[in-house]
């Protein structure tokens, strides 16, 4: 799009700008459907047009900063929604939680690229011929030209001689050329435009790269337990987030185990203390049915890449293994609970779901400490997040866990609503405390728990888009455009014999402050001076 | 990475070079300041014309004096932390503000923009005075999603076309100055004498080229730094682009700039609203090294505050 508006007719834009032209846009009465079509095509792909669109994009991206974004937040658009539903509901209204996939702001991405097409697309024909095209004629009244010199020559042989240095000297500096019987003409600086093109082209690429590949794309979430393995197939994931054309057929068979997750946590330095240097993801995976194991470590910054897929370690947390007994003395719940994080020293919050203990179906709140402190309060609280001397709190609850309502419960939330508590806060008895190795007895005659050890975990994220590649590709393809049309001047030199001299003229098809400075510095390397006398007269504007 | 070894008394002594370097910038400021007041009021009187210019050159020793002790408190904050010195917003305002000042005095070799070294001291104390009294943070060590390789790259293109983008900012505040028809005009005292340094600055059309030589090395940058952004997005975040309110930012940024490449070729744009577009771009990146590093919800919190 860039130089569309330029100087058609070779005169350089001058420094004050003449009165806006409004006469394009001025359109006759009687122009009929097709007039207007065309009317409203070379609107759309004017430069005025492109960059106002491009100006409206900036300002329509800032309100999916300043509200949650569903993609990017969609804890924040829960809350916003919580806090205020009445505006939230409004919002929504305007697609402002969805504003990248929005009505609104589609249309102007869309007009923007349609823009676009329309303004490349007929250039490329016109670059082409300019490619293939000998350089322009010679104007007829080269003194119009923005730079121009003219030298006293006095017999036709040493005109012939100053044309022929000069000649050698564009062919030095890589200009294409004809060399005419009264002269020589020449340009270069092809590489602008084409750069110009290639940059246009390459966002097109990448807008298209970013949608088919998000098309062919899935990512998926699962939290994975020491000791646990996670099977590639929709069933086993925790979350998954299909693109539009995802078909299942496309999960490569794959399996990974996490055998030990690591924290390194600063010890050394005062201010520091307690902060994690580095995660390890200790994982083995398996790839096709007859893949060998093959062992790898996951961290933060190095995915694993798999066929197919690639692993990125995105949380972590402590799972307590709990053993609980149950009235009866049966096992009704034995295995890692997962438990959420809520502070940087790891204080982490689990629920505990018992449904098919009997007497009564029971479910318990519970908190980890990893290293387990007193606050003044006497509330307890984690010193530090490695497990250096853990603890595991539990308030009980007795009654309907509310799981065969058909709803889909969340694992971390217990609705205590229709629960009778009976250990810990106002139920007489107080919370259960238990480290590693230890059991208590529970209230009511409900059984015996177990805190039998602990494991870590690690929230692990599986995703495949297969457009990345190319988005990246062209990407960089579109800053060397950039890179090329910005830094080359596309100008024409001229050098033509008059009667009792020759004349010099250049001309930029482009804002070139430096069109005069290098006219001036051409006649001196190519050696036209030797040849004349001084010039007669050199005028540069 | 397996320890680190921080050293906070190092990191004492840098903040107190830093700080003698933004009172030597204060002093160049001060200066430059008042050679521009004297060389505008000067007239065609030769010995006001030079002692004019000796205030210019003083303030430009000192200037360069201050870059080298600013060199040096970036340098020992990077060895007192133990790793890049720009992971949190005192070290992007104390090393950027570093850049910004490099890139100035080293354009100074190419391009004849002496004229600009009062607003440049101006805004790198103006910088350095915020990050020393409100971003101020100890040393600590890099969380592990900042332990990469595109940390150093990512982030020091972005400081690089900061600074492009400050000084074509700059240029294009004086162009808008000059082609204020109000203040070219108004008979109020101020502004006549404001009017008197505008005059030893260069023309419009001079300011207009030069604004846009420095933009558009900004924006070739700033293309740089979302693309390694993305690149490296997609190693930590699992994405290469996920609308993360910094990124955004910098999109809206890219798009401002693109915006001013295509004005400054388009009929009706180039000029003022082109000079315009470059002020409200440079805004932009202010807005979001600080309200959206401070304020706003994502990925990038890394402010350390």
């Amino acid at each position: 799009m860039a130089l569309r508006q330029q100087s058609k007719k070779g005169t350089r834009q001058k420094p004050k700008r003449a009165p806006r032209d409004y006469s394009a846009e001025v359109t006759s009465a009687d122009i009929g459907a097709l007039g207007w079509a065309r009317w409203i095509w070379r609107q759309l792909t004017s430069m005025r047009t492109a960059l106002i669109l491009l100006l409206l994009m900036a300002v329509a991206s800032v309100p999916g900063s300043l509200y949650p974004q569903r993609t990017a937040d969609p804890n924040g658009v829960t809350q916003f929604f919580q806090a205020n539903p009445q505006l939230a509901q409004t919002l929504d209204r305007f697609q402002l939680f969805d504003v990248y996939s929005s009505a609104w702001f589609s249309a102007i991405y869309i007009l923007l690229f349609i823009s676009l097409v329309g303004c490349v697309l007929p250039r490329i024909g016109v670059h082409w011929g300019e490619l293939t095209a000998p350089a322009p004629l010679m104007p007829r009244n080269m003194s119009r030209m923005p730079a121009y010199a003219k030298f006293t020559v006095a017999t036709p042989a040493a005109q012939k001689t100053a044309v022929d240095r000069a000649t050698a000297q564009l062919k030095r500096e890589r200009y294409r050329l004809v060399r005419e019987a009264n002269g020589v003409r020449a340009e270069k600086g092809y590489l602008r435009e084409t750069g110009n093109l290639l940059f246009h082209a390459s966002l097109l690429g990448v807008l298209l790269a970013v949608g088919i590949g998000g098309a062919f794309s899935y990512s998926g979430q699962r939290v994975l337990v020491e000791g646990e393995t996670f099977v590639n197939n929709l069933a086993d994931f925790d979350s998954f987030t299909p693109g539009l054309f995802f078909n299942a057929d496309r999960l490569t068979p794959m399996s990974l185990s996490l055998t030990n997750f690591s924290t390194t946590y600063d010890l050394n330095n005062p201010s520091n203390r307690g902060i994690p240097i580095d995660f390890r993801a200790q994982v083995v995976s398996r790839v096709g049915a007859e893949g060998l194991p093959k062992s790898s470590v996951i961290r933060v910054n190095e995915p694993l890449e798999l066929p197919g897929s690639k692993v990125y370690l995105t949380g972590n947390g402590y799972a307590p293994v709990v053993t609980i007994f149950d009235g009866k003395g049966n096992v009704a719940f034995d295995g890692p609970v997962v438990f959420l994080p809520q502070d940087s020293n790891m204080t982490s919050l689990g629920v505990i779901k018992v449904p098919d203990a009997s007497p009564s179906q029971f479910g318990i709140q519970a908190f980890f400490y990893p290293t387990a402190a007193k606050l003044k309060s006497g509330a307890l609280t984690s010193a530090f997040p490695a497990a250096g001397d853990p603890l595991l709190t539990m308030f009980v609850y007795k009654g309907n866990l509310g799981l065969d309502s058909g709803l889909n419960s969340n694992v971390f939330q217990l609705n205590v609503h229709a629960m009778k508590q009976v250990a810990g806060g106002k139920s007489g008895n107080k919370a259960i405390e238990l480290a590693p190795g230890q059991s208590a007895k529970l209230p009511d005659g409900l059984g015996r728990v177990y805190f039998t050890g602990i494991k870590r975990y690690a929230s692990l994220d599986i995703t495949y888009n297969p457009g990345e590649l190319y988005v990246l590709a062209f990407a960089i393809l579109a800053m060397v455009g950039l890179v090329m049309m910005l830094f080359t001047k596309r100008r024409r030199v001229w050098v033509k014999i008059v009667e009792g001299g020759i004349e010099v003229a250049a001309l930029s098809k482009h804002k070139d402050s430096n069109l005069d400075r290098m006219l001036e510095h051409f006649i001196k390397s190519a050696k036209i001076k030797n040849v004349t006398a001084k010039p007669a007269k050199k005028a540069t504007k | 990475m397996t320890s680190v070894v921080l050293n906070p008394e190092l990191d004492a002594i840098s903040r107190l070079i830093v700080l003698g370097a933004m009172t030597l910038y204060s002093i160049a400021f001060v200066m430059f300041s008042v050679s521009l007041a004297r060389a505008a009021n000067a007239g065609k009187d030769k010995t006001q014309i030079a002692r004019a210019a000796l205030f210019e050159r003083i303030a430009l020793i000192i200037t360069v004096v201050s870059v080298v002790a600013h060199g040096a408190g970036v340098l020992t904050r990077g060895i007192a932390a133990a790793r890049v010195p720009w992971a949190n917003m005192y070290e992007f305002s104390v090393t950027g503000s570093f850049v910004v000042m490099s890139i100035y005095l080293l354009s100074l070799i190419f391009r004849p923009i002496k004229y600009l070294a009062a607003f440049v001291t101006g805004f790198v104390v103006l910088i350095l005075g915020s990050a020393t009294t409100l971003f101020y943070v100890e040393v600590r060590s890099l969380m592990p999603a900042l332990q990469n390789y595109w940390l150093l790259i990512h982030v020091t293109v972005a400081i690089l076309a900061t600074a492009f983008f400050m000084i074509g900012a700059a240029l294009a505040f004086i162009y808008l100055m000059r082609e204020w028809e109000w203040f070219n005009k108004t008979k109020s005292p101020l502004v006549v004498s404001a009017r008197k340094v505008l005059a030893i600055m260069p023309k419009s059309d001079k300011l207009e080229r030069q604004s846009y030589q420095f933009n558009i090395i900004g924006l070739i940058l700033w293309t740089f730094t979302l693309i390694a952004g993305a690149i490296w997005a997609d190693k930590a975040w699992h994405r290469f682009w996920g609308w993360d309110t910094k990124e955004v930012w910098t999109f809206i940024i890219w798009c401002i700039y693109m915006g001013y490449g295509h004005a400054t070729v388009t009929r009706g744009w180039d000029g003022k609203r082109a000079a315009w577009l470059s002020m409200i771009g440079f805004v932009a990146i202010l807005f979001n090294f600080t309200i959206v590093n401070l304020y706003f919800k994502g990925l990038h919190v890394y402010s350390g505050l």
